[in-house]
């Protein structure tokens, strides 16, 4: 046996394989921050830490159950809504006012419609079927649709005219962060519960429009969240660089030490999660999720509660989500609504944990590094490439290119949409595959 | 009358326009749904593709000097068709064709889909920049004033020449699209293939070349879409989400797999957008009249605010998987 063949299987084996590829990444990682400087590495570090969390959070509803989610996006801005009602200061024109009031009635007025629809669907027991039960329904849905309207429409235009929005409380932003993930986990928990018995393209397609849905709300729900004025500067749980620059910190340096810390807690969280799910994914949970995405039927034959098993996974992935969404609103210092976008949150995390190996935590974390640093650094290396094609244009005649700057910015997206084309003609799998054991 | 006229302008004529974008977008979902059996995420951005070959063609006519009564959009577009199927086929044999060959699942092309789209996005805005562009930076919209004074009516009913236009080709199209399904041998071994694709092989009908077919009608629909889109509104590179929702949403209502259902799907999508931004006060205010005193209808009386014009569909499009994931005609997505 040649040394080379040797080389090929050692790769093989999955362990070797993710050693070398961290290894390769590690490198890379050190290559981009010795050239981009250290602070804007700590700070593509610290986000790439937050998208890891959200990958994990796919992984266990896609790697593990095999469900299709598309609504990352709208997890994400629900956890970032969160963490600015939690942190932002308090907004003392807003209790002084009568806003409080008013939102008191809107939700009182949510509850009633509520209570319409929930009364119009119980007249099935009556024995209304058919036509008349479906008109009930719709009609019971409008209602409370108009009862909704007429109290928010108000207390909304209050609020914006009186304190613009309902600032916050003013608390600790990790505390932000649980809340985040505990929103995120009751909106799964409706959203799964309405929708996860579609096939997987219809799943697809439904969560998709749901975190449109969302966005639209949050995006123009401009009493809770500003909207599209966005809200900003958001607290850090550790010192931000201007409180080190008071105590005397020179300002170069300040940018790397808060930053530093910022990601000493975040990789905290990230181990912490990542350590739970090693553990959830070796046991006998993690064996009947297998079971259930293999062979859902036999799973249920088995006595396993498949959907209630799906809906599990689908609620504890989004509230990592939730949580890395608020972490990453946090660390950014700012929560624009209008920043959202398909393609940035939820298609680059698919493309994270399928590059990575769907199923695999490690492969997932790999992936989600890779991926983001990829993505941060295909803008400089496009502009480089751009300013020296626009170096031989100009020397053949033909002029410089235009616009550089915004349209480098677009390479990322050509770049994502290759690796994923890639990644599935090539290494459909992921770069480290799920390792399936098959114990005697 | 006046407030006639207000409602045609506003929600019979753009509720039109917008149907048949919907609708022709929605044809190409469902026909790619029926035979290949995935959701082809990437086909707004064909759209937008399309809006853009007709955009260089027209700027390249327009550049040579060349003068039309008709909008330099329209004269394109037979060509912009073609090269946009062209396009199509080459995208299925680069980044589909090589998937199905393998077996794989139609998750994973759904998948590569949305890397396709990504990859068009990101060409189209690495070579276009991101900015806004508009068919008549060089020539004027014409525009249609029909006059009322006969009927009673103070304002015009007002329509726009590429909107005529527009109903036009895209009734041309689809009744084209009817015949082409049900008289000609092909249309015919699509709909075999929609219904069974096993079945319809050992028939002895030749598969590979119903796929072709299907890309190129889907690709050469896209391209009459989004320039449809391109003359009414403007060409944007990033589009895409905006308006492939509302599409699945079309085709879906319709039923997946249903082509007439796409077309009603599309029409209904867009008249339930346009009708639930419509502020019918501006209709009802004659009522006034007839309510007591000190009683008036509020100022905006739509159903929902402008803001959530597209949140519409959304809303329509999840309440159908929900309620009736067949559509309201039997899909052939069983």
């Amino acid at each position: 046996m040649s040394t080379a063949e040797a080389k090929v299987r050692l790769l093989d084996r999955p362990l070797y394989r993710g050693i070398a590829l961290f290894i390769a990444l590690f490198v890379l990682v050190v290559v981009a921050g010795v050239s981009q400087g250290t602070a804007s590495m700590l700070l593509i570090l610290v986000q790439a830490t937050g998208f890891a969390l959200i990958a994990l959070g796919l992984n266990i509803q896609w790697g593990y159950g095999g469900l299709f989610n598309f609504a990352i996006m709208g997890f994400m801005m629900v956890g970032g809504a969160a963490v600015t009602f939690i942190s932002y200061p308090v907004n003392p024109a807003f209790w002084d006012s009568e806003g409080p009031m008013l939102l008191g009635r809107a939700l009182l007025a949510f509850l009633i419609g509520l209570g319409v629809v929930y009364a119009a669907r119980q007249t099935r027991r009556l024995g209304l079927r058919g036509f008349g039960y479906g008109l009930l329904v719709v009609l019971a849905w409008f209602a409370a649709y108009v009862i909704y309207r007429s109290q928010i429409d108000p207390a909304a235009a209050y609020i914006e005219s009186t304190a613009g929005f309902i600032g916050g409380l003013g608390l600790n932003p990790v505390l932000g962060w649980m809340f985040g993930g505990l929103l995120a986990a009751v909106i799964a928990f409706f959203v799964g519960k309405i929708s996860l018995g579609l096939r997987t393209d219809y799943l697809a397609i439904a969560t998709i429009g749901i975190s449109e849905i969302l966005r639209a709300l949050i995006k123009n729900m401009d009493w809770l969240t500003r909207g599209t004025m966005s809200v900003s500067p958001m607290p850090w749980p550790t010192p931000l660089p201007q409180a080190l620059q008071a105590q005397g910190v020179g300002i170069a340096e300040s940018f790397v030490q808060a930053r530093l810390g910022f990601l000493v807690l975040a990789v905290g969280l990230l181990v912490i999660v990542f350590y739970f799910i090693q553990r959830a994914y070796g046991g006998p949970w993690g064996r009947m999720m297998r079971a259930i995405r293999d062979n859902h039927i036999a799973a249920s034959s088995m006595g396993k509660d498949v959907k209630g098993r799906q809906l599990e996974l689908f609620v504890l992935g989004s509230v990592l989500m939730g949580v890395g969404g608020a972490m990453l609103v946090t660390f950014s210092q700012i929560f624009d609504p209008s920043g959202y976008q398909p393609i940035n949150h939820t298609f680059m995390i698919w493309v994270m944990v399928i590059v990575g190996g769907a199923g695999n935590s490690w492969g997932v974390l790999l992936g989600s590094l890779l991926i983001y640093v990829v993505w941060i650094l295909s803008d400089p290396v496009a502009q480089l490439i751009f300013l020296n094609l626009s170096q031989v244009t100009q020397n053949l005649g033909w002029g410089a290119i235009p616009e550089i700057d915004s349209r480098a910015l677009q390479m990322r997206v050509f770049v994502l949409g290759v690796v994923i084309t890639v990644a599935l003609r090539f290494a459909p799998k992921g770069l480290i595959p799920e390792v399936i054991r098959h114990d005697r | 009358m006046d407030e006639l006229i207000f409602f045609i302008n506003r929600v019979l004529i753009s509720g039109t326009v917008l149907g048949s974008i919907y609708a022709l977008g929605a044809i190409g979902v469902t026909l790619i749904f029926g035979i290949l059996r995935f959701a082809h995420f990437a086909h707004g951005d064909m759209m937008t593709m399309g809006g853009f070959i007709a955009f260089v063609l027209a700027g390249l006519l327009t550049a040579m000097g060349i003068v039309t009564p008709l909008p330099m959009g329209f004269v394109v577009l037979p060509v912009a068709m073609v090269i946009a199927a062209f396009l199509a086929l080459g995208i299925d044999k680069g980044f589909y064709a090589p998937l199905r060959e393998r077996g794989a699942k139609p998750v994973t092309m759904l998948i590569a889909s949305i890397g396709v789209t990504l990859m068009i996005q990101g060409l189209l805005r690495l070579i276009f920049g991101s900015g806004t562009r508009s068919f008549y930076a060089t020539e004027s919209k014409d525009i249609f004033r029909i006059d009322m004074s006969a009927f009673g009516g103070t304002r015009p009913i007002s329509i726009t020449e590429p909107q005529v236009l527009m109903f036009v080709v895209t009734a041309a199209l689809v009744i084209a699209l009817h015949l082409f399904l049900t008289r000609s041998r092909l249309g015919k071994a699509m709909r075999a293939m929609a219904d069974n694709a096993d079945l319809a092989q050992v028939s002895g009908i030749n598969t590979a070349l119903v796929v072709r077919v299907t890309w190129i009608i889907a690709g050469s629909l896209a391209c009459v879409a989004g320039v449809m889109l391109a003359l009414d509104v403007a060409l944007m590179p990033d589009l895409a989400f905006n308006i492939v929702l509302p599409i699945f949403a079309a085709a879906i209502v319709g039923g997946l797999g249903h082509a007439y259902g796409a077309i009603v799907g599309g029409f209904l999508i867009a008249f339930a957008e346009t009708l639930a931004v419509f502020n019918w006060t501006a209709v009802l205010r004659p009522l006034n009249g007839l309510l007591p005193e000190g009683m008036a209808l509020p100022s905006n009386l739509s159903l929902v605010p402008t803001e959530y014009k597209l949140t519409v569909a959304f809303v329509i499009l999840v309440v159908t998987l929900l309620v009736r994931p067949t559509g309201i005609f039997k899909g052939a997505s069983t």
